[in-house]
């Protein structure tokens, strides 16, 4: 079978009109894009350096004791002389919350595959995600930690407790906004429940379960530092939550300051790998992932 | 005969009643256009002839027993095609449901993609395309199974009429070469006439057949028949008749 008479003109008015595949978009935006984002980043760290500056100058001019209000410099030196105590806290935390993430997003995509088998399923259920998401981690770790004698595991279970709930709620949302006429069809070539799950289903919720898990991300280190400051554990299995408590009550506040901001750090690092994640998954195709034409 | 629906109604669970005493047969290697006001029902009569859902009341039969429609292919309004799959695998989508060997649905995917002129965008995103290539690309997939029967819900209601014209004349062009059954449901006077062998008129709500008109014209049809007397008087006809049946 041959294609149809007169598809050329079509074809090459179509494709000079979808933006040309193949030839503007390979070449010229790649260096656009570099200068782009130098641009973008631009204002933000200009922002950074002037209040950097001006909280330096505070500092001095005002000779505000470092015990109150450290400059920058001396929070940064403070980073680098105490890193030997500093860096192990930081593996503490970054273990927790990963774990904490992992078995959140784990444990979020199969409660919300069980929500939509069945409608049923979901309304007896889904209130009690919301209960547990709506209490304060604050006001339960404490039982957990008495409950889990396993520090560590006690830990995970707060963090977890935080972080799952956007990854539930998303990706339920996502699994049931499958495009219907596109369910239809899979009806009208017979598809299996399965099918419809692998094929439809599944991929429709991607982008939702992906804004999911970059909230969920943050969200796992919150849990895992407000459970580390509940629990208080000293020793080698402290993380830096503990680090910024042990400096409070010692009036190491440059040390406070130094492991604040690789609390801060940990969580800006989390939220760009889970962006630059969901641009790599979304990036051929969802709106979200794509540079806007024109 | 393909399909005969006999005094088939609808009652939707909301309480609407879409169709009453509908009696239609579809002939073999006929195109029929199923014409009348929004919402009349012809969504409807099209879902019921697909088998995506049950009659109310009276029956349908679809030749070659066993109950069943048997090879459909189904084009919607809008082109419904699975965003995050290329153009290909959209197109594959049918056979991959049906588990046809990787070899067989390459060949098949190839030959449907051709004959609707998308040779080269296999590898393309459906963002990517223009909205008639995207319905091409729908149209493509309804024929990779190599249907017998193909329905068509106002498929380029939502296009240009530059390009609605261009995918009449295309579609025309596929049919009088394939024969496949068609129904196409439409609410434009001048496309039911310049594409269909029959049209069945359609009242308003509750939907039921009002009249048919069968539409003898000289094939190929192409451009001249759009502007000749004998598309006019037709189009004057259908008109008249489609004026009635949202009277009654």
């Amino acid at each position: 079978m041959s294609s149809l008479p007169s598809i050329e003109s079509k074809r090459t008015a179509d494709a000079a009109g979808a933006g040309g595949l193949d030839t503007t978009r390979a070449a010229a935006p790649r260096r656009a894009d570099v200068w782009g984002g130098v641009r973008r980043a631009l204002p933000p760290v200009a922002i950074g350096v002037a209040g950097l500056v001006a909280w330096e100058l505070l500092v001095r001019v005002k000779q505000i004791p470092y015990y109150i209000l450290p400059g920058p410099l001396l929070v940064l030196s403070t980073l680098v002389k105490d890193w030997s105590t500093l860096y192990p806290s930081l593996l503490v935390t970054l273990a927790i919350t990963g774990a904490a993430l992992l078995v959140a997003t784990v444990a979020g995509v199969l409660i919300a595959i069980l929500f939509t088998q069945s409608r049923w399923i979901e309304r007896s259920l889904f209130p009690y995600a919301v209960i547990l998401q709506v209490t304060p981690v604050v006001a339960i770790a404490p039982l957990i930690i008495i409950w889990v004698k396993n520090i560590p595991l006690a830990l995970l279970i707060c963090a977890w407790i935080v972080a799952f709930f956007p990854i539930v709620s998303n990706t339920t949302l996502g699994l049931n906004s499958a495009d219907h006429n596109l369910l239809n069809l899979f009806q009208l070539y017979g598809a299996s429940r399965r099918q419809v799950f692998w094929h439809l289903k599944l991929p429709s919720a991607m982008p939702y379960f992906l804004g999911g898990l970059r909230i969920s991300g943050g969200l796992a280190l919150i849990g895992s530092v407000v459970a580390e400051f509940v629990a208080g554990t000293g020793g080698v299995q402290s993380g830096l939550a503990y680090r910024v408590l042990e400096s409070g009550y010692t009036m190491q506040i440059p040390r406070m300051f130094a492991a604040l901001l690789m609390i801060t750090g940990t969580g800006i690092l989390i939220f760009l790998g889970l962006t630059a994640l969901s641009h790599l998954v979304l990036r051929s195709w969802h709106e979200s992932a794509v540079e806007r034409e024109g | 005969m393909i399909a005969r629906l006999q005094q088939v109604d609808k009652v939707y669970a909301n309480g609407v009643v879409a169709l009453r005493g509908l009696d239609l047969d579809v002939g073999e290697g006929e195109f029929l256009s199923l014409l009348g006001p929004s919402g009349c029902g012809k969504s409807t009569v099209l879902r019921l002839v697909a088998g995506l859902g049950e009659v109310s009341g009276g029956r349908i039969e679809w030749s070659g027993g066993n109950g069943r429609p048997g090879d459909i292919g189904f084009v919607f309004q809008e082109p419904t095609l699975m965003p995050w799959a290329t153009v290909r695998k959209n197109v594959l989508l049918p056979l991959t449901l049906r588990g046809v060997p990787p070899e067989e649905a390459d060949a098949r995917g190839r030959e449907a993609i051709g004959m609707v002129g998308l040779d080269g965008f296999e590898h393309a995103y459906p963002r990517e395309l223009s909205g008639g290539m995207k319905m091409r690309v729908s149209i493509a997939r309804a024929l990779v199974t190599h249907p017998r029967l193909l329905l068509m819900d106002e498929p380029f209601a939502s296009l240009d009429e530059i390009t609605r014209f261009k995918l009449d004349n295309d579609l025309l062009a596929l049919w009088a070469r394939q024969r496949w059954t068609v129904v196409f449901v439409t609410h434009s006077v001048y496309e039911s006439v310049y594409l269909s062998t029959r049209i069945a008129v359609m009242t308003a709500r509750p939907g039921r057949t009002a009249s048919e008109v069968a539409i003898e014209a000289p094939a190929p049809r192409d451009e001249t028949f759009r502007t000749s007397p004998l598309y006019n008087e037709y189009c004057r006809s259908v008109s008249a008749r489609l004026a009635d049946a949202i009277r009654s």
